[in-house]
């Protein structure tokens, strides 16, 4: 469960983000949560309302997509997704794959007044 | 109004792992995140290497624990320095909590500072801490299942030790399986089948730590 500390760290970026663009109101934030990353989204959001409840973020919607896993072969060049954690190329075995998606926990935007 | 932001929410994590790094970097420190599921075998496995290297290498521990600080006078007996870090609930250490440690080392007079993290076979693989590389211990009576299911942490370490390795011919499960569940999510993992409980395996474990300190020391 370290759902919290993400559902924290969340909370500060955005709170730096709202003072720089001198924002009051949170309408809504949007993640994308790369299929690798150990992260529940019902937990997260459960997390993050708890969190803002009674400060003047609540209310906020998270928006939550998750990325799958995508990878490139630096051998045969070909791109796939990668099925069942395999981390190896469908087309010729080789194991020298990119992760090109799939591994981040980032935020995309965030919607304010 | 639409901000556009782009930024990976552990990024406040990452920026004091990398400043942590930057600190080992100055004494050419060789530093370990040392993960596995509670009672894989994490402190056996240090006592026995402190045993193994503690007239060649200088070597330090912190222990990570929600409670407790058994793991820490278990190492501490070894007479060597060892901070206890609890979480007091947290499932899994960050940069910061290692940071706090700080004070009570001195990093030029070690070699090697090992991570032992909180029992847990998923939070731990999320947070860096200013490590060299992770290095993961799955034991045998945990199953060959487990790369399937807790896919981020076998990634991401760079080391695995297969521990309990004696309780094999008791147990359904293969050792085989396990190396071959864990080389498909990650097929540059270097494995290690060991025992500590009878000490088999343990050399190699303990040549490739030798030589993994000595190219540290001298980078």
């Amino acid at each position: 469960m370290h759902e919290m500390s993400i559902a924290q760290s969340l909370i500060d970026i955005i709170k730096e983000e709202m003072t720089r663009h001198d924002a009051t109101v949170l309408r809504s934030v949007r993640l994308n949560i790369g299929q690798l990353s150990a992260i529940v989204p019902q937990s997260l959001s459960f997390c993050f309302e708890v969190i803002t409840s009674g400060t003047e973020l609540e209310g906020a919607k998270l928006i939550m997509e998750v990325i799958p896993l995508e990878g490139m072969c630096r051998e045969c060049k070909q791109a796939f997704g990668i099925e069942d954690y395999a981390f190896e190329c469908p087309y010729c075995g080789s194991p020298d794959i990119e992760t090109t998606a799939g591994q981040d926990l980032s935020i995309v935007d965030m919607e304010v007044d | 109004m639409k901000i556009s932001v782009v930024k990976n929410i552990l990024e406040a994590n990452d920026r004091i792992a990398q400043e942590n790094r930057a600190i080992f970097d100055e004494s050419n420190l060789l530093v370990i995140n040392l993960m596995s599921s509670p009672g894989a075998g994490k402190t056996s496995l240090l006592e026995k290497t402190i045993d193994a290297l503690k007239n060649d290498f200088q070597i330090g521990v912190i222990e990570g624990d929600i409670q407790s600080s058994q793991d820490a006078e278990r190492i501490a007996r070894k007479e060597i320095p060892v901070v206890q870090i609890n979480t007091g609930g947290a499932c899994h250490l960050d940069g910061n909590m290692i940071r706090d440690t700080f004070k009570e080392f001195v990093f030029d007079d070690l070699d090697l500072l090992v991570v032992e993290n909180v029992g847990n076979l998923v939070c731990p693989a999320e947070f860096k801490v200013g490590e060299d590389f992770k290095a993961m211990i799955l034991s045998v009576p945990e199953g060959e299942d487990k790369p399937a299911k807790y896919p981020l942490m076998f990634h991401e370490s760079k080391v695995l030790l297969i521990n309990k390795i004696d309780l094999a011919p008791y147990l359904d499960c293969s050792v085989e399986d396990m190396k071959k569940e864990a080389l498909k999510v990650n097929p540059h993992l270097t494995i290690f089948e060991v025992s500590c409980k009878t000490g088999e395996g343990l050399d190699s474990w303990y040549a490739w730590l030798k030589d993994a300190v000595n190219n540290r020391k001298s980078a």
